[in-house]
């Protein structure tokens, strides 16, 4: 996989905020002194009328992006996932949730990824907060291709929604003529009868990486890709633990609240074995991010392991 | 509409605010009263709104910034018309449109649902800002306490204000000098107000609360106001209007009994029959 082209999903959603504005002219795009970075800059060189700098003040932020839905526009508040879902939480739910307004949350440097700024600045516990708030639509997209077709789908919903983003380039999946994103539908990327692969965001193609590997040591592990955390694809969950009777879930996040207890909450009714990979309720560290995936587990090898383990193989 | 009639409707205002409160058993009477004559200005003189079609596009918008007046705002908007006057004895009430603090799904003619202190105003900074982006020339409001003003929330908004040039806005500080815990200069003190809002940029005027001339004098200033927004420190007495809850720190959150409820009332209808008279 070494010529296979890689995209970070900040730069995907720079690149379509400004794709989208011309069919949404009530659209607005808000940042915290990151536009450089989250890539609403982009947005902000092509529509600078339409780009609206809050400065370093993400609680502030959330609330402008509120009262601007409130009058019918649409905005994209956009800053870390550290800040946005984190430091800005209760404005999120309150000023956002609560009254159900139609804002949307770009929220990029998610998770370990975020490398060498180190503990601060690398969010594992956006999704878990996030997925609490009522009618919160919550999207992890893996690739470039899905980060785009994401935020077109987040302004054709009217609501809020939580979009995460990452800061490393990671390699384009999606890429196929019959790609569809539907808010709430989980994908099939492999199937398979043995085990389940559910993996959402970043390590999604180490996952396809690792089941096509497992193939051939005999091994068929189906591989789902849950780019909608919340509300969650329950039945083709539901279908794959029933099928396969166990499941691995890899997420770029907290093993606590993230996308591992999504997917026991999914099965709660019919449960199998959840096997979950991610950051084992700790903090990150300073590093290249790349190493710092391989030392959270994050990697094909370390999914392979984990399956083989858990078919006592 | 002329000040004695101002006067008469804030007084209706005030029975509203005890009737919900003293049927709760449950609410904020001491922060309601000091701002009632504010709300009667905002929703009897003020805001260009339509009762009949409370989502009206361009209608000016008001923010309740300090949430827990809820009371207040309630029963101005009953008296408007937006719902009827009997609805408020069912504040808090399970089922009730009328919740603790404002719910902007529920309630006709609220704006922007609030409570959590110092977020008010930052949506109405949304609103105004989102008006001058779609050339629109509705006027945004907001009431703010003078003890929320010690969130750091409200600071970032008043930068964001000023920044933005936002002369479609203006922030009501209901200035009547008490929070929960004591009196803010004891608390907290965020005093000077009316420097601090200077410093950030905004047009400051100060207006008597209880005085009608003083408020449409503050309002009418304001509309004057061009490249910035304005700040208005209406100095209150909390309470306003039932002798016994004026100036006291403990009638913030505390309900009437029914006998300080007929007191109350017969208080009320006593400074209406005067007004009437």
């Amino acid at each position: 996989m070494a010529d296979v082209k890689k995209i970070a999903t900040r730069d995907s959603y720079g690149n379509a905020l400004v794709e989208c504005y011309p069919d949404f002219p009530n659209m607005v795009v808000l940042d915290a002194d990151l536009a450089a970075a989250t890539k609403t800059g982009t947005f902000k060189k092509a529509y600078p009328e339409r780009h609206v700098d809050c400065g370093i003040a993400e609680s502030n932020m959330i609330g402008i992006a509120a009262g601007m839905a409130a009058a019918g526009m649409i905005p994209f508040a956009s800053s870390f996932a550290m800040f946005a879902a984190g430091r800005a939480f209760e404005q999120v739910r309150n000023s956002v949730g609560y009254p159900h307004l139609n804002v949307k949350i770009g929220a990029t440097h998610a998770g370990i990824s975020v490398g060498e700024d180190g503990a601060t600045h690398q969010c594992n516990e956006d999704i878990a907060l996030m997925r609490a708030i009522p009618g919160m639509v919550v999207i992890n997209p893996s690739d470039d291709v899905e980060a785009r077709a994401a935020v077109r789908a987040a302004l054709e919903y009217v609501g809020p929604v939580y979009l995460r983003f990452g800061r490393l380039a990671v390699p384009v999946i999606n890429d196929k003529p019959d790609y569809k994103f539907e808010i709430g539908k989980g994908v099939t990327l492999r199937d398979g009868k043995d085990i389940t692969i559910v993996a959402s965001g970043l390590p999604v193609s180490e996952a396809l990486t690792a089941a096509e590997e497992l193939a051939a040591e005999g091994i068929d592990a189906r591989v789902i890709n849950i780019h909608t955390i919340k509300p969650i694809d329950q039945e083709l969950i539901a279908k794959a633990a029933a099928e396969t009777g166990k499941i691995v879930t890899v997420e770029e996040h907290s093993i606590i609240g993230g996308l591992g207890d999504a997917v026991c909450e999914a099965i709660r009714e019919n449960p199998v074995p959840v096997y979950k990979i991610g950051v084992n309720d700790e903090f990150g560290h300073s590093g290249p991010a790349v190493k710092l995936i391989e030392m959270y587990g994050l990697t094909a090898p370390n999914i392979k392991a984990t399956v083989k383990k858990v078919l006592g193989k | 509409m002329d000040v004695k009639q101002l006067k008469i409707t804030a007084c209706n205002v005030r029975k509203g605010i005890i009737e919900g409160v003293h049927s709760a058993k449950a609410g904020h009477p001491g922060g309601s009263l000091s701002a009632a004559d504010i709300f009667t200005y905002l929703y009897f003189q003020e805001m260009n709104i339509d009762p009949a079609n409370p989502k009206m596009e361009d209608r000016d918008r008001f923010v309740l910034s300090k949430g827990h007046t809820a009371p207040g705002l309630y029963s101005a908007l009953a008296n408007r018309g937006y719902f009827p006057v009997e609805e408020l004895k069912t504040l808090r009430q399970i089922g009730s449109r009328l919740q603790g603090h404002p719910d902007m799904k529920g309630t006709p003619g609220v704006d922007m649902s609030s409570g959590s202190l110092g977020q008010g105003i930052s949506a109405a900074c949304g609103m105004a800002k989102a008006a001058k982006l779609m050339n629109k020339d509705y006027r945004v409001y907001t009431l703010m306490g003078d003890g929320e003003i010690e969130e750091g929330q409200v600071w970032e908004a008043a930068m964001f204000a000023a920044h933005n040039k936002l002369d479609n806005l203006v922030v009501i500080v209901d200035n009547n000098n008490l929070q929960i815990d004591g009196a803010i200069s004891d608390v907290m003190s965020p005093y000077p107000i009316d420097e601090k809002f200077q410093a950030f940029g905004f047009e400051v005027v100060h207006c008597d609360a209880h005085d009608f001339d003083s408020i449409a004098a503050a309002f009418n200033y304001a509309r004057t106001v061009k490249g910035k927004p304005t700040a208005i420190v209406a100095k209150s007495v909390k309470g306003k209007g039932v002798s016994f809850m004026e100036n006291q720190v403990g009638w913030h959150g505390k309900a009437p009994n029914d006998a300080e409820y007929e007191q109350a009332m017969s208080e009320l209808n006593a400074q209406l029959a005067e007004l009437e008279g």
